[in-house]
């Protein structure tokens, strides 16, 4: 794709949001370190409220880290991250969380010695569990695999109930803002399109704002409102779902040919 | 028989104490993976100021009822030895924290030595005494002229420590701070991205092993009656063994090593000879170590990925 190309859709997207509210989740020049290795180069995204935005990427492309980014952890070493309004860049991780964002992260990372009632507790962690019965009952009516294991150790289920062990654990501390790393990876296409219709649910009957990464670039951008294209930890295409999907130089790295593409994240299963 | 059953009393006594300070070292390695070698030493000053604060109940206050003066000492010398734990935590451990894994660890042999150093330099380096309290017992039964003792002390040792290790477990078990802590022990990132103060976490973890460090070190001068500033190496050192031969990480495990570790040294003096007992008990662990490398009730480093 050439340059003009890409500004184009640069334009584009700017004048989407352009039309609505400051965005909720805004990241300006982002950059992350490892050590002395850069991860993230100058990352600019930006997240409106009720839009569901996703973010593709090769392996390695620097995708989790910029999730892991706006929580703080690690800290950006340079730019800003803005939360409705507000600069989050230096705020500790857990008071992050306190403002209304959750994060199913890369890895599950489901606790696994908690049994799964548990493991939705910690989720609510953070109201003190004034809600947990009401939403317990939500989570397990997206979710009816949890529901069923309840008192099971969280160690003990297969990676696909750990996935949305991971998802309803975030729900259930009611955030605005939804981080998803890679909801899809390694799960049978049945429930990887159970999991994608929860999002498109969350988004369109909750107005949950989501943001979600995804190698499985097909369905992440039939789903989301817009998306970004990480590449070496520079943003290097932006657009809506529509247009990152018809783009010849996406097909070409991230949808293998178009029609091979739903079949390509069944690989991991 | 007779000795078997006296011993037993007195070991599972000495097996208490043991398993109180063992909880501390088994939860400070859980949360943070460091062993915190000052807490011998926690446990010495405990004991100085369940010394002090029972003196001055008894002889300026002039509290007579027993019980009373012991519950006041108990509740003085947790609550500042509590204060202690987190202090070293906070000076000595949480700046170091992200550095080098071997950082807090010698930061913790600095601390052991300051505290004892400390102590001596404030308290003299003479043992100092206790005036007996709670004297007597009941005799169980009598056979052959050797009489099976049990003191009301060791009654209130055992008693005590039951009471107390029960509600440690509901605390960890049940409740939100006892999930968190568990939560931070698993997966400290995870724990912060669900709005979990880990830092927080990590010093009431300091304050609660801290806390039962001073139980035990209560108990320890009431049965000994003499304590002195050097006294933090050796306990400490015991407390340790007994936490990873029960499986450092596991708090019943830590328990159930000291009950073991107080046994063996109790059994092995009054059978063989009181000079090898703590060779008995360190041999044990390295036979145990040797069969179960993650301790007897340790969980093996495997998780599903």
């Amino acid at each position: 794709m050439s340059v003009a190309g890409i500004n184009v859709l640069v334009e584009e997207t700017r004048a989407i949001q352009a039309g609505g509210k400051p965005p909720l989740l805004s990241v300006r020049g982002v950059s992350t370190y490892y050590g002395s290795v850069a991860a993230l180069k100058g990352v600019d995204l930006d997240v409106g409220e009720g839009e569901i935005v996703t973010l593709i990427g090769a392996n390695g492309a620097g995708k989790s880290t910029l999730m892991m980014t706006v929580f703080g952890a690690p800290q950006a070493r340079s730019g800003t991250i803005t939360y409705e309004g507000r600069d989050i860049t230096r705020v500790p991780t857990h008071a992050i969380a306190r403002l209304g964002i959750a994060q199913s992260p890369e890895g599950r990372r489901v606790f696994p010695r908690m049994s799964v009632h548990e493991n939705l507790q910690m989720g609510a962690a953070l109201h003190g569990g004034r809600y947990f019965a009401e939403d317990l009952d939500k989570v397990v009516a997206l979710f009816p695999r949890v529901g069923e294991r309840l008192h099971q150790r969280a160690g003990t289920m297969s990676g696909g109930e750990q996935q949305m062990l991971a998802i309803a654990r975030a729900l259930m501390s009611r955030p605005k803002l939804l981080l998803l790393d890679e909801p899809s990876l390694g799960l049978a296409p049945l429930v990887v399109k159970g999991i994608f219709d929860a999002i498109r649910r969350l988004n369109r009957e909750d107005g949950m704002t989501i943001f979600l990464v995804e190698q499985n670039a097909y369905h992440a951008l039939k789903l989301a409102h817009r998306g970004y294209v990480l590449v070496n930890g520079r943003i290097t295409m932006s657009g809506t779902g529509r247009q990152l999907l018809d783009d010849p130089s996406v097909k070409a790295a991230y949808l293998e040919g178009g029609h091979a593409a739903p079949a390509a994240g069944d690989a991991h299963a | 028989m007779d000795v078997f059953v006296q011993q037993l009393i007195n070991g599972l006594t000495l097996g208490s104490i043991y398993g109180l300070i063992a909880i501390g070292y088994t939860m400070v390695f859980g949360i943070i993976g460091m062993v915190n070698f000052a807490h011998g030493d926690v446990f010495m000053v405990s004991c100085f100021i369940a010394l002090i604060a029972f003196l001055l109940l008894t002889t300026w206050l002039g509290i007579s009822s027993i019980i009373l003066a012991f519950l006041v000492v108990l509740v003085v010398a947790m609550a500042l030895t509590a204060l202690w734990g987190w202090a070293i935590e906070r000076v000595a451990y949480r700046p170091l924290r992200g550095s080098f894994r071997l950082a807090p660890l010698i930061s913790a042999i600095g601390v052991s030595i300051f505290l004892s150093n400390f102590v001596q330099v404030v308290q003299g380096a003479r043992n100092k005494s206790m005036p007996p309290v709670l004297s007597g017992g009941v005799t169980l039964f009598e056979r052959d002229g050797y009489a099976v003792f049990l003191s009301y002390k060791q009654c209130l040792i055992m008693g005590v420590t039951a009471v107390l290790l029960t509600g440690f477990w509901y605390l960890v078990q049940r409740t939100p701070f006892g999930r968190a802590q568990r939560a931070c022990e698993q997966d400290r990132k995870m724990a912060a991205l669900l709005g979990i103060d880990v830092d927080r976490t990590i010093s009431l973890t300091f304050v609660l092993g801290a806390a039962l460090a001073a139980v035990a070190g209560v108990l320890y001068v009431m049965y000994y009656g003499v304590v002195s500033f050097s006294d933090g190496f050796v306990p400490g050192v015991k407390a340790f063994t007994a936490a990873v031969l029960g499986g450092i990480g596991s708090l019943p495990g830590a328990v159930l090593g000291g009950l073991i570790i107080g046994l063996i040294e109790t059994f092995w003096s009054a059978y063989f000879s009181i000079e090898y007992k703590d060779v008995a008990a360190f041999s044990i662990l390295a036979i145990v170590l040797i069969f179960m490398p993650s301790g007897i009730l340790g969980r093996p480093e495997v998780e599903k990925v």
